[in-house]
């Protein structure tokens, strides 16, 4: 199952997953799903909904107990890897805590893994520099702009070096120009710290332009369709308009399509 | 994925056994703690420490016999009746009075709240005083209103009626306030666009909109009419009604102990009836719509 | 610049001060004017002129009824938060008790208060205490259980992506979000508690206090006394809300810097 010998990062095994099991409001979300995700890489899910692509993040995140199958993350059970600190999350909704500042927020996986005082000061400046909100560390989030919110949820996500980021949606309520500053970003984030990404999304561009790697996904139950190499070398702005990236797009559509995604 | 009515009926199977439980559960730790405490004479099992309520038959009457208490015979006037029906007649008083205060009272405070909706400069002015009104302890003003009522011959039940309307008002104003001005803009922008009135925007849109937020407020304010009415009887002297039935069995507590408890559950269920048909209500008018956010 | 302030916040608070002394105004002229008793409603004038002259009375009464208020105020609302962050802890025990508070909610709780002054005796305070802690003590449990539970679901799952433990999620996320919450629940049962204090007594206890005070006067047919008395216990309900906003603001400084405590996000009282 690994590839070049390495340990891989994630690797799902024969998972199902049904819901209100035993109470005959059963929902088949996820069928027998088989997928290995190297280090360091970035994959991405889409599909479209209903086929369970935030079900099988939630599984690998240990957010969630498959009925079926397992999950294991670097060669450790999912549940080893949440317990042992190994993921980072981001949300749709950036949830941040109101009440803490912005550099309180970032600071707060490490408050729970007991970091001392200086040591979270300078990594929680030092992710403050990563996403170029040196200047905000001490505004509440609600005085942040939503792509700003995002930026301090991923500089959160990452502030403890986590060997795994799972990502739902993150940019899903963002407008077009900040989401595509905010994929540029994170390309270059994934770039420095060199993290394996798990990627939710339900945007066809979104997934071309990020990932090494795209799952898609069909409905009810949730089953792999089709798993798309990406290869479009190092994504600049440039990268949207480039005949490879149209047709990597083109390929993701056509799949969708198959599966009777609207998208 | 469950049909609605099934639902509908799951919850009221639900909400009865919760009843029943809870009910239950009052019983057993009454009863119980009545039993630990004539075990040990009054004090905490094993030590010499007093408990801090007495467990005697008088204190604590036990829970059969107040429900006995129930339909045995009191005498009213010249007739004899059973005591929840005795409570029943006088419950129906003070509902009488619970109800023009709270219709008295949500007038008021939906009117209130649009005059402070029409005119900024009113909800400036009156907005604070309407805060201000929480703090005036209005049942204290109880005796007076009904000496007063009474030098104008007005019969009690007036009186008593202003004070729950007194209660009544603030709650809606402000939930219906806040109701109004809860539409978004660009609904206020789509009236605007229809060259729509203000009294058009207000009835097609911003009452439509307070709705969800006037229930809850209409579940207070109905529940504090009931406190009017009964603290308002108590504190006159009204010749019926529940509060009187409290203050009179509070008098003959060393005889009939199981009689004050009674009335205070008729209270109770007063209480409890008036927010259940105001739930009623609600579940009626918003039925099509979301669900209650206020 | 500190000028402008004083002007800008002297036109914010214009309107209200206008309308009160309107208010005042319309009430004095219109008892002088169409010589309205002392029994309908006494002057505002004469009001205050029993405020001083009875001053030391009404101080004292004061005092005490706003030392019940407080006191019961204090331990109501220490009862409601435990046991909120109880109950939430369990959710079965959270999912059966807040429909049965929010019930008892619903019913009179001030009838309670002969069966008080039964436990506890009507000659201490314990029993006027005990209906001001049960009366406040309901609202503030419903209140913070419902915004210790009502969180983003996005928000638990992050500290369980943490492998954070019950308790510290309890910490980080249950009781920072139902703060709002429970601040609406304060600013409601603060002037409660003097209320409900005042209608304890008219069922008995020590005899010095405000609503004996207003009884016996308008018993006696001192109307502007009685109003006094009242105008008292509005000063001490008034300086509990103002407590109540200012923990508010002290506690939730975030809400602050977003512009307003008031309007933006203000959940709802209990329904």
């Amino acid at each position: 199952m690994s590839s070049g010998g390495e340990v891989p990062a994630v690797v799902v095994d024969g998972v199902g997953m049904v819901f209100n099991e035993g109470t005959g409001g059963e929902v088949a979300a996820l069928d027998g799903i088989d997928l290995t995700i190297r280090a360091g890489e970035f994959v991405t899910l889409i599909g479209p909904s209903g086929c369970g692509k935030s079900t099988l993040l939630r599984l690998i995140g240990d957010l969630l107990t498959p009925t079926a199958g397992g999950v294991s993350v670097f060669d450790k059970s999912a549940h080893e890897s949440r317990t042992g600190q190994d993921y980072g999350m981001v949300f749709q909704h950036a949830g941040l805590f109101d009440w803490r500042k912005v550099k309180a927020n970032i600071e707060l996986p490490l408050e729970l893994r007991d970091w001392s005082k200086t040591d979270r000061n300078a990594r929680s400046a030092e992710m403050l520099d990563l996403v170029k909100l040196d200047e905000f560390g001490d505004h509440y989030p609600r005085q942040l702009s939503g792509g700003m919110q995002q930026r301090v949820s991923i500089a959160r996500a990452l502030s403890f070096e986590p060997r795994l980021l799972l990502m739902d949606e993150p940019f899903g309520a963002l407008d077009e120009m900040t989401r595509e500053h905010m994929q540029g970003e994170l390309l270059r984030i994934w770039g420095e710290t060199g993290t394996t990404v798990v990627f939710v999304t339900h945007s066809i561009s979104e997934a071309a332009f990020l990932s090494n790697r795209v799952i898609v996904l069909s409905p009810r139950p949730g089953r792999v369709h089709s798993i798309i190499d990406v290869d479009l070398g190092e994504r600049t702005p440039d990268t949207r308009e480039d005949p490879d990236f149209f047709a990597a797009a083109t390929t993701i559509r056509e799949a969708l399509r198959s599966v009777g995604g609207a998208e | 994925m469950i049909p609605a009515r099934t639902a509908t009926a799951t919850k009221v199977i639900r909400t009865v056994v919760t009843t029943a439980l809870a009910i239950l559960v009052i019983v057993v730790l009454w009863e119980g703690y009545k039993w630990m405490g004539q075990q040990t004479g009054g004090n905490w099992p094993g030590t010499g420490i007093e408990l801090p309520v007495s467990t005697d038959d008088i204190i604590m009457p036990h829970a059969a016999d107040i429900a006995a208490e129930l339909v045995s015979d009191i005498r009213d006037g010249r007739s004899t009746l059973p005591l929840s029906v005795f409570l029943l007649k006088k419950a129906w008083f003070t509902l009488q009075e619970a109800a023009i205060g709270f219709f008295l009272g949500s007038a008021i405070g939906i009117g209130l709240a649009v005059l402070m909706l029409r005119w900024r400069v009113a909800e400036r002015g009156l907005l604070p005083w309407i805060n201000v009104s929480q703090t005036v302890p209005l049942i204290a003003l109880a005796p007076i209103i009904v000496t007063w009522g009474r030098n104008q011959g007005m019969p009690d039940i007036v009186s008593i009626s202003l004070i729950s309307t007194y209660l009544t008002f603030f709650p809606v104003a402000v939930s219906a306030l806040r109701g109004l001005q809860s539409p978004d803009s660009a609904h206020v922008e789509l009236m605007r666009s229809y060259a729509a009135p203000w009294r058009t925007t207000l009835f097609k849109l911003r009452l439509p909109a307070a709705r969800p937020y006037l229930f809850p407020a209409f579940k207070i304010a109905a529940t504090l009419s009931v406190v009017g009415a009964i603290v308002g009887e108590i504190s006159i002297g009204t010749k019926t009604g529940l509060g009187r039935a409290i203050l009179e069995f509070a008098l003959r507590y060393a005889v009939w102990p199981e009689r004050l408890y009674a009335s205070v559950i008729g209270a109770a269920a007063l209480g409890l009836f008036v927010f259940g048909m105001i739930s009623m209500a609600e579940r009626l008018v918003l039925r099509r719509t979301d669900e209650v956010v206020a | 610049m500190r000028l402008r302030q004083l002007v800008l916040s002297g036109t914010a608070l214009g309107p209200a001060v206008v309308v009160g002394l309107a208010g005042f105004g319309l009430w004095e002229g219109a008892v002088r004017a169409f010589g309205i008793s002392q029994f309908l409603l006494p002057k505002p004038t004469s009001i205050l002129a029993e405020l001083m002259a009875e001053w030391p009375v009404l101080r004292h009464a004061g005092w005490e009824t706003g030392r019940i208020a407080v006191s019961g105020l204090l331990v109501g609302i220490l009862a409601g938060v435990l046991l909120a962050m109880f109950t939430t802890r369990f959710r079965m025990l959270n999912e059966g008790l807040t429909p049965l508070a929010v019930a008892v909610n619903a019913t009179p709780i001030v009838a309670l208060a002969p069966i008080f002054n039964a436990w506890f005796g009507i000659t201490g305070t314990l029993s006027n205490q005990a209906v001001v802690i049960a009366v406040v003590f309901f609202p503030v449990f419903i209140n913070t259980a419902k915004g210790m539970t009502e969180v983003h679901p996005d928000e638990i799952e992050l500290m369980r992506s943490y492998a954070a433990g019950e308790w510290t999620i309890m910490r980080e996320v249950r009781v920072p979000n139902a703060l709002p919450f429970f601040a609406n629940a304060l600013r409601v049962v603060a002037p409660l508690s003097v209320i409900a204090a005042i209608v304890a007594e008219y069922f008995g206890g020590p005899q010095d206090r405000i609503g004996n005070v207003i009884t016996s006067n308008a018993g006696f047919a001192r109307y502007d006394v009685a109003w006094a008395a009242i105008a008292v216990a509005s000063a001490v309900g008034l300086a509990l809300f103002a407590a109540a906003l200012l923990v508010e603001r002290v506690s939730m400084p975030w809400r602050l810097a977003v512009g307003g405590s008031d309007s933006n996000n203000n959940p709802g009282r209990e329904t």
